[in-house]
Formats: structure tokens, sequence, C-alpha cells
């Protein structure tokens, strides 16, 4: 992809790094001046309204959309990890599990196994994609995209099929593989009161950079306050407190 | 051997099977049966053009199929909704081409031939060309496996491997221009699609992974060309449509026994 330019080398580099980014669609100007990066094992979160460019931000970090400013570099090496949205599988298309742990490359039994089991969904290798649940879908997505072993974890709204606690167990996850294995998580999510205390940095959007920094410092801003109003801090409150005792019941096993 | 008719147009048959089928199931996954329909009409230009410059039917197929498929890769994403631009493209292209046809005045033609195939005059070097452009198909749907399908699934996903899925449609592209250029001889320019997409369909309740159903798929490709080659030479029924008659029996057969299948 000649759209990315490779970084300087070093272990001080970020994983990724955008600077002044510009993406347009036709006429619509979808991101502008987009500072952004992100460095190993960091958790950052990108919140914003419908429209506001999260997913395009992804889509140019992964190199599906080219800017129209600026530009993109990866660390040298980079290794990410994708977990869709969602995943649309045509109903004309079998696949099992393990084969779909398998894309693009091969992995043994035992890798895809382990990563069934960290994603937390064990012994699942069997099933056929199309029958399993939402919640254990997108745990299957996160064990494929562990497999790669990544340095950088792409989630985009990787919850939004999920209801709230199996959202919080499902970011719960996410902050464990992330001490387990040291990978960065650049996640992109509606459900800011659920997300935002798992991150070590959030960043709010709105076809530009509104504000940025700590859960908290953001929460109590006032351009993320204008665009999603005083609400949410009751809900982020309202998550801290599930977080004292956790429902694990309630996880996955439908 | 090769001498008896029977025996080339068999293997005619097999090596289009063969070509078709596991190229039919990324048809069917992706669903560009409408595209696979729009590259196998504009063919019929290709055959005129061919047979106007005096160059191989092969070649000029091939030609006008691959020029097709860059057409509508341009033209789409540009107000017209995918299906209803491929409809004016597919069926413009076999207007145009029959009618290209018809300016050839001075040659003998068996339009028929072209349309619905003409599997029992097969000669020796149109079974190279088929043998060939099959073996070419299907090593390079084989090479291209994995990252074909994870295209298949999501484009990001793809990315975020390392693979340009743009690539891989290209690659698509590119085998289907090969298949409908091999498949003329064999069903015509009419029945290019049902070889790939009926065996795909076929093939699917009894397929857990991608690649069962790409090799039952064959199988039954392979079965039905077989088989209604001979159904033909016995009715004295035309040989393209008969394959594809057969095929679909199958089809049906299938849908049965996999309703049956589920209830029990």
């Amino acid at each position: 992809m000649p759209r990315l330019r490779i970084g300087a080398a070093g272990m001080t580099a970020p994983l990724v790094e955008t600077t002044g980014l510009g993406v347009r669609y036709g006429d619509v100007t979808v991101l502008e001046n987009v500072d952004f990066r992100i460095e190993r094992g960091e958790i950052v979160t990108v919140v914003g309204p419908n429209g506001s460019g999260k997913s395009t931000l992804l889509r140019a970090i992964l190199g599906g959309v080219s800017p129209a400013r600026g530009r993109v570099q990866h660390a040298p090496g980079l290794r990410i990890g994708y977990v869709p949205q969602k995943l649309v599988l045509d109903p004309t298309l079998p696949l099992t599990v393990a084969r779909f742990l398998s894309l693009p490359r091969r992995v043994p039994r035992a890798a895809a196994q382990t990563a069934l089991e960290r994603a937390g969904v064990p012994g699942l290798e069997g099933r056929q994609m199309a029958a399993l649940s939402g919640g254990q879908f997108q745990r299957v997505l996160l064990a494929r995209a562990l497999l790669s072993r990544p340095d950088l974890l792409i989630l985009d709204e990787a919850t939004a099929g999920l209801d709230q606690p199996g959202a919080a167990a499902f970011y719960r996850r996410i902050e464990e593989v992330r001490d387990e294995t040291g990978c960065a998580v650049l996640m992109v999510s509606h459900d800011l009161h659920v997300v935002m205390s798992a991150s070590d940095r959030v960043i709010c959007l709105n076809g530009h950079v509104c504000c940025e920094g700590t859960p908290q410092v953001v929460a109590a801003a006032p351009d993320y306050r204008a665009l999603f109003g005083e609400g949410t801090r009751g809900a982020l409150a309202l998550y801290q407190h599930h977080h004292d005792h956790r429902h694990e019941h309630l996880e996955g096993a439908e | 051997m090769f001498d008896d008719f029977m025996t080339r147009a068999t293997l005619g048959g097999m090596g289009t099977a063969l070509a078709a089928a596991p190229l039919g199931c990324f048809v069917v996954w992706r669903r560009m049966a409408y595209f696979g329909d729009a590259t196998a009409h504009a063919a019929i230009l290709g055959v005129a053009l061919s047979l106007a410059l005096q160059m191989p039917i092969f070649a000029g197929a091939m030609v006008i199929a691959l020029v097709m498929a860059a057409a509508v890769t341009l033209l789409s994403g540009r107000g017209y909704a995918m299906d209803t631009l491929l409809g004016v493209m597919a069926h413009s292209a076999l207007a145009f081409g029959l009618v290209a046809v018809s300016f050839l005045s001075g040659i003998q033609l068996d339009l028929m031939a072209y349309l619905f195939g003409d599997i029992l005059a097969v000669s020796h070097g149109d079974l190279a060309v088929i043998w060939g452009g099959a073996a070419l198909v299907v090593a390079l749907v084989a090479w291209r496996w994995s990252a074909l399908l994870t295209a298949t699934l999501n484009p990001d996903l793809a990315r975020a491997a390392g693979i340009d899925p743009r690539r891989e449609e290209l690659v698509l592209t590119l085998a289907l221009a090969v298949v409908v250029a091999v498949a003329i001889k064999v069903v015509g320019v009419l029945l290019i699609t049902a070889m790939l997409i009926i065996p795909a369909a076929t093939a699917r309740p009894f397929a857990r992974t991608p690649e069962a159903m790409a090799l039952i798929a064959a199988g039954i490709a392979v079965a039905g060309a077989w088989a209604g080659l001979h159904a033909s030479y016995r009715l004295d029924s035309p040989t393209g449509p008969t394959i594809v008659c057969v095929i679909a029996g199958l089809f049906a057969v299938s849908g049965v026994v996999a309703r049956l299948r589920h209830a029990g």
C-alpha cells in the first residue's frame, strides 16, 4: 500500500500516527486535520456522534480510504488485529469457527483453541459461524484478531449487537487481553459509559478532534458535554458501580 | 482415443465444469451472478470481433469479457444501483453482439452455436484451449484461495491482514473472463452463468466449509456434464441446454434432500 509511509524505527515511535489527516467522500469532508497517535500497550477509545468520522478514521488507519490531506504512518512491521462492527455472512457461505480462525493463514489447532479460550468462548471450533449468538460471534472475531499476535487491536463498535452487561463483559475481556499480551487497543464506540473507564485515553471526535484525555477529563470537558449532554456522567458512574461486583454468569454462555 | 467426438465432447464438458464450479462458489458468495451474466453476454460481441478480425474466438471473447468487467467496475457507484447497471450492460452487450454478428454476411455463421454451445463439434484445438484455460483458472483460484475468501468475508478484515481486496477482485474478474471464453464452445454465452451458479448452489446444503463446497460443486458439475452429454445423445436434444437441465435437476433434488434432512 503505497499511501502508507513507514515511520522511523525505535521503541518511542508510536504504532500509528496520523498528521493533519483529512478525508473526503466526494464533496463531503468527513475528517479534517486529525492528529492522532497510539503507543504500545495503550487503550484508546474514540467517541463521537453518528457521522462524526469514527469509522472513517479506523478505515484510514487500515488503508481502506485514502487521505485527501495529511498522512498515516505505521510503525515498521506493524501487525494489526481487526474486529469489525459486524460481519455479514452470506448464508450461502458455509464456515466453521475453526476455518474462520485460519483465515487468511492456517493456524495450528492448539493456537486456535488458546485464542478461543482467551476470547472467552472455549470449545466452539466445530460450530458454524452462522449458528453463533451475537456475543459468541463477537468473541470469535476477537479470537481471530488475537491469532495474528497483533501489536494493535482495532475494534469498530464491536459491541453494537450486545446488551449492556454483554458489552461490559466484552470490554473487560479486552482489558485482560491487553494486560496479558501487551497489545495496544484502539476502539470506536457508542457505549460511552461502558467503554470509557477501561480506556487510558479518550478522543472525542466530531469531524475533528474536539477534546482528548483521560476518561475523567473528557467526561468533564465542555466540548464533550455539548456533544453528549450531561446524562452520560451518570452512566459513567453507573458503570464504575458495576465494575465493583461482576456478574460473570451473564457473560457469553448463551 | 480423442478421435471419437463423444470422447472429445466429454472431456470438453468436464474441463469447463472443473473450471466453472469452484469459481462459481465465489460468484454465489459474493452475489455476482448478474456480473457473470454481463461478462458472458458481452462475449458474443467478442465472437463477432474475432470473426471480423479473423482471430481465435477464445481471444476475442476473453478480451471483450475483460473490457465489460472493467466497464462495470468503473461505472459502479455513479448513481445507478448495481443490478440496474448490470442489467443495462448485460442485455445491451448481447444485443450489440447479435447485431454485429449479423453484419458479418460473408461468413457462414451458426449463431446458435455461440448462444447455446456446440460441444459435439469440439476439436483437438478446442480441447487444448478448454483444458489450458481450466488449469489456469483452477490454479489461480487455488493460489489466491485464502486471500479471496478473506476479502469476500469483509474488505477491511482483509486489509488488516495485509490483503488488498481490490487485487483479489481483479483475480476473480480475470478468472471469470477465462471461464467465459472457455465455456462458449461448451454451453454458449447464454448458459455460462448456469454452469457457475447451479453446481455451487446445489453443493451448499452438504458443505460445512468453503473448501468442501467447492469440491462438491466440482463433482456435481462434472457428473452433470457427463450425464447431460449422454442424455442429449440418447434424446437427440441440444447438448448445452441438456447439461444445464441435468444440473438443475440435481439442484432440485439437493434442495428436497436438504429440507428432509433438516426436518428429520
